[in-house]
Order: structure tokens, then sequence, then C-alpha cells
């Protein structure tokens, strides 16, 4: 009895690091896989939402066609910030590998002036084509083209807002382990919403023109 | 020994490569005009045929997809062990039958759907109803 007491506790003190090496070695990558595959679920349901528009994208109940609502010019302005918000927030990361708090921060600036800019272009194309008569109530077309599209820019303002929050929490705690890793889950989120622009602006903007 | 082996530990600490500067510019120059190409296609009308235009500004959007997922989401087949390649093989499939899926589908039930609708089936509706 005694003698298995002493093994056990021999065992347990022996070993620390052994069992502290096995525990360390696969926790430090579980938050990044999860938000990838966090990342392929809302990939999904962009995906149900670009099967409705390709479905209902030529219902134009006698409204108005793409080719008559598009303002390439707009469209090309919007993913000029886009993409540049893509590569500002690449330089943030590459300054938080330096260890740069300051210039992260002001990359991580810029890049959601970009962002907003490219959520105040798209608000005004909303408003304008509401303003013409061509809301989401218009024609099935329509619903299906303001449900894609919002819902990238909803994803895009709530990305603002944790960038906003994460600016705060660099300020005040700085470069630590927990900040760098929420940067990089933003820094997916982010260039995810810029693949998902891809889509948009080539299968409903320049193909609804097409037409 | 413990202490010197958890310090160790926190220099691997992101299981990622590190980007670099050449990366991103790589990518951003390539995506540039991987962008242009196709505004300008479609503003110029550089093709007579529009479905000759539609197919190629699909595949300048397919490259710029893979351009994105390797110079700025980092996608390899070795990050997270692999799985990251996985999940995203398995989106990939499921993807492609969720589109291909529901444009079969509609394409089908639209043409078969309301038979009084069609223009030529209104005609043969009209015939049936004069024949006896």
């Amino acid at each position: 009895m005694s003698e298995i007491n002493a093994t056990s506790d021999g065992v347990m003190s022996a070993d620390p690091s052994a069992r502290y090496y096995v525990n360390e070695h696969h926790p430090e990558n579980g938050t990044l896989l999860g938000f990838w595959l966090y990342l392929m679920s809302d990939c999904l349901i962009f995906a149900c939402l670009f099967a409705t528009y390709a479905v209902l994208g030529h219902s134009y109940a006698g409204g108005p066609t793409g080719a008559e609502l598009f303002d390439l010019p707009l469209v090309a302005v919007n993913t000029a910030l886009l993409l540049l918000s893509s590569i500002t927030y690449g330089f943030a990361m590459l300054e938080m590998q330096r260890k740069g708090l300051r210039n992260t921060l002001i990359w991580l600036g810029i890049t959601g002036l970009l962002g907003a800019g490219f959520i105040g272009i798209e608000l005004y194309e909303f408003s304008h084509l509401i303003h013409q008569g061509a809301g989401p109530q218009r024609s099935g077309f329509l619903t299906a083209f303001f449900a894609l599209v919002a819902t990238h820019g909803l994803h895009v303002s709530f990305g603002i807002v944790w960038l906003v929050t994460l600016m705060f929490q660099l300020r005040k705690h700085g470069l630590t382990p927990e900040n760098n890793r929420r940067l990089m889950c933003l820094s997916m989120f982010w260039h995810f919403l810029d693949v998902v622009w891809i889509g948009v602006f080539t299968f409903v903007y320049l193909m609804g023109v097409l037409t | 020994m413990s202490n010197q082996h958890s310090h160790e530990h926190g220099q691997h600490e992101h299981g990622h490569a590190p980007s670099t500067f050449k990366g991103y510019m790589t990518g951003f120059v390539l995506s540039v005009i991987l962008t242009a190409i196709p505004f300008w296609l479609v503003i110029d009308n550089v093709f007579a045929n529009s479905s000759t235009t539609a197919l190629v500004i699909l595949a300048f959007a397919a490259v710029q997809i893979v351009v994105h997922m390797v110079y700025f989401l980092h996608m390899n087949t070795k990050s997270e062990g692999g799985w990251t390649m996985l999940a995203l093989i398995f989106t990939i499939m499921l993807v492609v039958i969720t589109l291909s899926g529901s444009l079969w589908v509609m394409y089908h039930l639209n043409n078969n759907m309301m038979p009084g609708m069609m223009p030529e089936s209104a005609h043969a509706i009209h015939e049936m109803n004069e024949m006896p």
C-alpha cells in the first residue's frame, strides 16, 4: 500500500516537465484552427446567399436590371478600398511581428478608416438604390442582391468594431501573446471578407452589367 | 529545466510561418492586376460575345481567390497539421454542391412549372380546348 503511494508520488514529482510538455503542445494552435472552422461555416452562409442570387438574379419582375442600376466606377473604388485595407492589415501584422506597438496601431487605424470608407460608399449606394425605388422589396433580383451584399457589409462593419476594440486593448495591454492571437484571428477574418468580395464584384456587379 | 522548456515553447508561439513583406506585396500586386483586368474587360467591352467575357472574368476571380488564400491567409498543406486544408477542401465540396445543385434544380423547376405561362404551351392548351 505504502509502496504504491510512494511510486505514484514519485511519478508525479519526477515528471512535471513531461506532463507540462504534453499539455503545452496542443492548445496553443486551438484558437486559430477553431477560428478557421468558423470562417468555413461563414463561407457556407455566403454560398447559400450566392446560390439564392444565382437563382433569382434574373427575376426582375418588370423592374430595373443590374445593367441599369450598377455604377461600375463606384464599385471599382469600393474594391480598391477593400484591397488596400487588406494590404495595410498585412503591414500591421508585420509590425506586430517586429513588436512595434505604435506602428501596429497606426496601420490598424488606416485599415479601419479604409473599411469605414468601404461601408460609407456601400451605404450611399444602397440609399441611392432605395431612393430610385429599387429597394429590396421591388423584385426577386433586388431581394437577393440586398441580402448578399448587405450580409457582406454587415461582416465588414463587425470587423471594424472588432478592430477598434482590439486597438484599445493593444493600447492598454501591449503586444501580449493573447493580443497577438486576437490580431491573427482578425487578420484571417479581414482577408476572408476580401475573398468573399472578389466573388461579389465578379458575380454580382460585373456579370450583372454584362447581361 | 522546466523553465527552459516553457521558454523554448514560448518562442514558437505562432504555429504559422512568419509572414513577410515580400509575400504581402506579391499578393497585393497580383490581386491589383487580377482585379483591374476584369473591370477593364467589362467597362470597355473588349469581347463582342458577353458569355466569353463572363467565363474569362470568372476564371480571373478563381485565380485571385487562390492568390488571396496563399499570400494573405497563408494557406498551405502543413499549417495546423493539415487540418485547415482538410476543412477548406470539405467546404469547397459543400459550396460546389450547394451552387450547382441549386442552379440545376431551379432551372428544371422553371422549365417544368406553370405550362400555361409559356408561349408555346399556351398555344397547345388553346388547340386542345378547341379539339372536341
